[in-house]
Parts: C-alpha cells; structure tokens; sequence
C-alpha cells in the first residue's frame, strides 16, 4: 500500500516540496542549535521549558483526540464515522512522531536520549511517557494499517486487531493523563500542582484534536478528492461543543480556587496570564485572544444554525485549535516558571531560530499526514472504483 | 530478496542471544577488559557521615562578603556569563525576602529583608529531582549526598522544574570559554548538562570540608553529619531557631539557617 503515497498530481508533489522546504529550513537551524547548545533559543535559567514542550504537551492531544473518532465506531457502532476513523488515527501516528520529535529536539544531549532505555526509572514519569507514547504509536499504526489492507483486500480484518482497538481508548487517555502528570507532580510548582490538569488536558484536547480533524475533512474534500459527509462533521462539531465547554468550566474552576483562597502561589501566575505581574504582561494578550476566540466557538457551535453551517463551523474550528494552541502551548508550561523559586519574574520569547525549528518539526508531521492520508484516500478509491 | 532477509533475521536473531550471554559463560578471551583490574580503594582521610548536612549562621553572614561563592565557583569551574539569561550558579546570595518569602511581613526591619542569605542545594532527603531524573543521572548517596553525573544527563531539565529552591543550572551553551581559571582538579561541563552543588564530593573524598565553609571569613557555614550530636552542624543549630526553605513541601532540606 506504501506506493500509493508516491503517485499523486502536481498539487500534492508541490505541497509535499513546500513541507521538504520548511523541514530544511528547520533542519538548518537545529543543526545550529546542535552546535551553540539549547542557548540558540529563548529559554533561560529561570524558564527552562518553552516552546517545544509547549508544542510536546499540545500535540499529545491531537494524538490522545483519536479515541473520539475510534471510541463512537468502534464501541457504540456509530457507522457515521467509518469513513473517517482511519483519519483519526492517521491523524494520531503524525501528532506523536510530532510529539516524539519535540521531545529530542529540547534535548541538552540529544545523542544520549537512549539513556532513557539503558538507565529505565520507572519513578520519572518521562520514562512513563516514553512507554505510553510508543505503545499509541505502534497500536495506531498497527490497527489502522491492518484495518485499511483488509479493506482494500476487501476481507474482514482479523480478530487479534479487535482487542487491540479496545485497548488503544483508554491507552488513549494514558497519554494525556501522563503527559498532565509531568506538570502535576511537582512541588513547588503552584501553578502545575492541581488534581484538574489531566481532565483539563483531556477536554482542551477532545476539542482541539476534533476541530483540527474537521479541519482536514473540509481541505481533502476541497483538494483531497474526498468527501467525509455531512454527519460525521456535525457529530465531530457537537463533541467539540461539550469538550470545549468542559475545557472552559475547568479553567474557570482554576481560577476560582486561585484567585478566592488568595494564595500567591496560587494567585500569581493567574494573574501573570490575564493580567500581567509587577509589570510584566507578555502574555496577557495571547491569554485574552485565546478566551475570546473560546467563548465565540462556543457560541458558534452551540447554536445550531451556526453549527449546521459548514463556513461557520470551518471558522469555529480555526477558533477552537488557534484558541487551545495559545492556552495549553504558550500559557500552561511557561508560566509554571513564573515567578521562579526565587519569586523572581523572567519572561520568555521565542527566537528566531526556535520558531523556524518549530515550523520545521510541524511541517516534518504534516509530510507523515499528507503521506498516510494519500494512502488511505488511495485505498478507499480503489475499493470504491 | 527473501533469501536475504531471511538472513537479516538470523543474524539479528544471533546477536540478540550473544548479548543475552551473561559476561561469565564467555570465554577469558572475551572477558571485559575491566576484569581482574584492581578495585576502587577510598582514600584512608576520606570524611564520611550518616547524613551530611549545612547550618548557615544568619547573624554572621555580612552583606558584603561573597567569599563563599568565589571558593565555590573557582573550585568546580562554574563559568561566569555575566547575563543571567545563561548563568550558572552552585551557590548564591540571595535577600532574606526572597529566601523565605513566608516570613517577610509588613513590620520586618527592612535591613533585615534585605539581609544575606546564602542559597545553595538543600540536599534533600526527599529530592524530587532525583525522583523526575528518567536516566538516574542525578541520585541520592547513602550519605545524603544528591549527586549528578554529568555524563548520562540528558539535558531534558525535568529535575530544574522538579526543585522548589532553583538550585539547578542548564549549561545552555559551552561552558568552558567562560571559565575564569580552569581548575584541572574537577571536571569542566559540556553544553547541554544541569548541575548543580554537589556538597564538594571531590574534597569530602580527601579530607577536606566544603570550599564554602573553608573560605567563609566569619566561620558562618557549618558542616558536618546530621546524625552525630556533637558534630559541627548538630552544635551550630542546637538551641537555636531554625529555618529551613519550604519545609512545608516535604522535601526535608538538609541546610539549615539559624537566626
């Protein structure tokens, strides 16, 4: 099936050829890095987690999200998302190679990475992540590849790949809840030390995995010579709703506990995001876009008019994961650094040449995407044929 | 085709069962190079302790003395950048405010706010840097000692998230042309490896008190076993009001500042 993703028209060599380009430039810049050492980005002694583990921890949703398409067909037979479970899981294999990659990047020693096999610590929860993330890579693309060769072929899929898929929805979970515990366990950290992250992690995910699915679905049906339908856009829409909504309730609840007992530790960074510290207020619009561009998709998707409509929905969508990618990327991991131990307030921003490695990790994930879509799109048109 | 990667398998096979082997049923000619080689022997003036442990006299320390520091940083080969975007730091001076956050209230003589406080690892025998470390490359000594290998780091700086007291440093870029005067008896870093104070292991191993506590000009730091009564450090802190940095996170600081 591997040779379908190697035909296609000018438009899919030409977009794959921009993503060869963006992953170059990418490329360039971390062999840079590779030589300065982790200095070449924004990050400093007191914030020593930035961008890249902001993406990490944002793209462990996207992958975790599958579990929405999977759990409805697989479970509860929902036949609407037949056509777009392989997506979803598609969708999953590139957000965790994403995931995988940010992870070596923001390595000091990039080369000793396989210590953390060598050297096994099952009391860091890094070395959990590790074994979660590789067990959802491998269950993905092993039941996803499975179930699609035996669509073409157009037998039943084999009876080992059931259990698999039941395991692959709370594995799912795992890795969401796994990734919220890297923050979540640390004492000394106010802003990260509450019971809420992983439900948190996991509703911002529901709805922002969901909303980039969508997304896909309206750009292949434009480009991609296939239709999802109507439904299963409209399904995937109301679960955003709720999961969104959860998303919203949980953070409101943070700021209730913070800002109502009026601990400092508790207080301070809230009051960093959306309003700034002693004068230090980089954040704070990035913060009030994202809860603006929140409550507008959800109004948006709540209505049904506006939800029935697909230009609206498409917007909705962009609000959704533009909104989450600021709150969950940029705010969560940068602000459990402020202030540091020392009460002290450092900023950060990215560089140049962290952006541009950034992109170029992205861009590395959408040439895993647009490959595995194109084979399973390729497939489907054969069947259908 | 078939044929060779059928062999692939085997040869892959093979390998996997030869490291499988444990290193005792190979023959001599095999054995490690290592073998037979004399053991590691612990100098004979070698101080040791149950638990190692600080007491820093806040009433001695003065304001304008950063002898501590220099000894510190001179000894371990600590670079000084002079930006703090990428300062690296085994111990320093911070202000009582800071330190202790939790006793600073509106009534606190502000000379006494302002006061110095050394900072330095706390030692904790509860670390939760070396409970996050995914290769143990930061670990806890029997002695209490919390301890780096700066050679199985891999820079993922988890342990800098997981220390309540900001006791650790990233070697965001090559350390070495920033090192006043390199000193041959420690190790320089590479770029991308956390360290941090290592209660200077390296002088302990030769009878020799911490470089802080030998250079302090007004005998402010005291060393010494936590576990012995009349040690140095149990007669510094009896009787006196101890504070120790956040205490309440269950970490169990072993530097105690006495006021």
């Amino acid at each position: 099936m591997l040779e379908k993703a190697l035909h296609g028209n000018r438009r899919y060599w030409g977009w794959l050829a921009f993503l060869a380009a963006v992953v170059g430039m990418g490329a360039f810049f971390y062999l840079r890095q590779l030589g300065y050492g982790l200095g070449i980005t924004g990050m400093s002694r007191d914030v020593t987690w930035g961008l890249y583990i902001a993406q990490f921890t944002f793209l462990v949703g996207i992958a975790a999200s599958a579990v929405m398409v999977v759990l409805p067909y697989y479970l509860h037979d929902y036949k609407a998302f037949g056509r777009i479970t392989i997506l979803g899981e598609f969708l999953a294999v590139a957000a965790v190679v994403m995931c995988v990659t940010f992870i070596v990047i923001d390595l000091g020693r990039p080369e000793r990475a396989f210590n953390v096999l060598l050297h096994p610590s099952p009391r860091s929860i890094l070395f959990w992540d590790m074994v979660v993330l590789t067990g959802y890579l491998l269950l993905n693309l092993v039941i996803g590849w499975t179930v699609l060769e035996n669509e073409r072929n157009g037998t039943a899929p084999p009876a080992w790949v059931k259990p698999l898929i039941w395991l692959s929805i709370p594995w799912a979970i795992s890795i969401h809840t796994v990734t919220a515990f890297i923050y979540a366990g640390l004492p000394g950290r106010d802003f990260w030390l509450t019971a809420i992250m992983a439900p948190r992690f996991l509703a911002s995910a529901f709805a922002s995995g969901p909303a980039l699915l969508v997304l896909l679905c309206l750009v292949l049906r434009r480009y991609g010579g296939f239709d999802a339908g109507r439904e299963p856009l409209q399904a995937l829409a109301r679960i955003i709703a709720y999961a969104l909504a959860a998303s919203l309730f949980f953070v409101l609840m943070e700021l209730f506990t913070a800002f109502y007992s009026g601990i400092p530790g508790h207080a301070e960074p809230f009051r960093y995001l959306y309003a700034g510290l002693d004068g230090h207020t980089r954040l704070v619009p990035w913060m009030w876009t994202s809860a603006v561009l929140a409550v507008l998709a959800l109004v948006t998707l709540i209505v049904p008019a506006t939800r029935r409509n697909e230009a609206w929905l498409a917007l909705a969508c962009v609000a959704v994961f533009a909104s989450l990618w600021i709150e969950k990327g940029l705010g969560l991991v940068v602000t459990g650094f402020i202030p540091s131990p020392l009460g002290r307030i450092t900023e950060y921003a990215p560089t140049g040449p962290e952006v541009a490695i950034t992109l170029g990790v992205w861009a590395l994930g959408f040439i895993i995407l647009t490959a595995l879509y194109r084979i399973a799109l390729g497939v489907r048109k054969e069947t259908e044929a | 085709m078939h044929g060779s990667r059928r062999d692939f398998l085997k040869l892959t096979g093979i390998a996997l069962i030869g490291a499988a082997v444990p290193d005792a049923l190979l023959p001599a000619a095999l054995a490690p190079a290592w073998a037979g080689a004399p053991g590691y022997r612990a100098d004979a003036r070698a101080l040791k302790a149950a638990r190692w442990g600080m007491a820093v006299d806040l009433a001695k320390c003065r304001p304008d003395c950063t002898d501590c520091i220099a000894a510190c940083h001179a000894a371990h080969n600590v670079p000084a950048f002079g930006h703090p975007k990428d300062e690296i730091a085994w111990i320093r001076r911070e202000t009582f405010g800071r330190i202790f956050p939790a006793q600073v209230h509106a009534h606190l003589e502000p000379r006494r706010q302002a006061g110095p406080v050394i900072a330095l690892c706390n030692h904790c025998a509860n670390p939760p840097c070396v409970r996050v470390c995914p290769t143990g490359a930061t670990f806890r000594r029997p002695d209490g000692i919390v301890m780096m290998d700066y050679h199985r780091c891999i820079g993922c700086r988890f342990c800098i998230a997981a220390c309540p007291y900001g006791a650790r440093s990233m070697n965001y870029r090559d350390p070495r042309p920033f090192i006043r005067r390199i000193d041959p008896g420690f190790p320089t870093r590479t770029k991308g490896v956390v360290e941090k104070c290592n209660f200077c292991v390296e002088r302990l191993a030769v009878g020799k008190p911490p470089a802080c506590v030998a250079a302090c000009p007004e005998k402010a730091l005291a060393f010494g076993d936590l576990e012995a009564p009349d040690s140095a450090v149990r007669r510094a802190i009896a009787g006196r009001t101890v504070l120790r940095r956040k205490p309440e996170l269950g970490t169990e600081p072993q530097v105690y500042y006495t006021l």
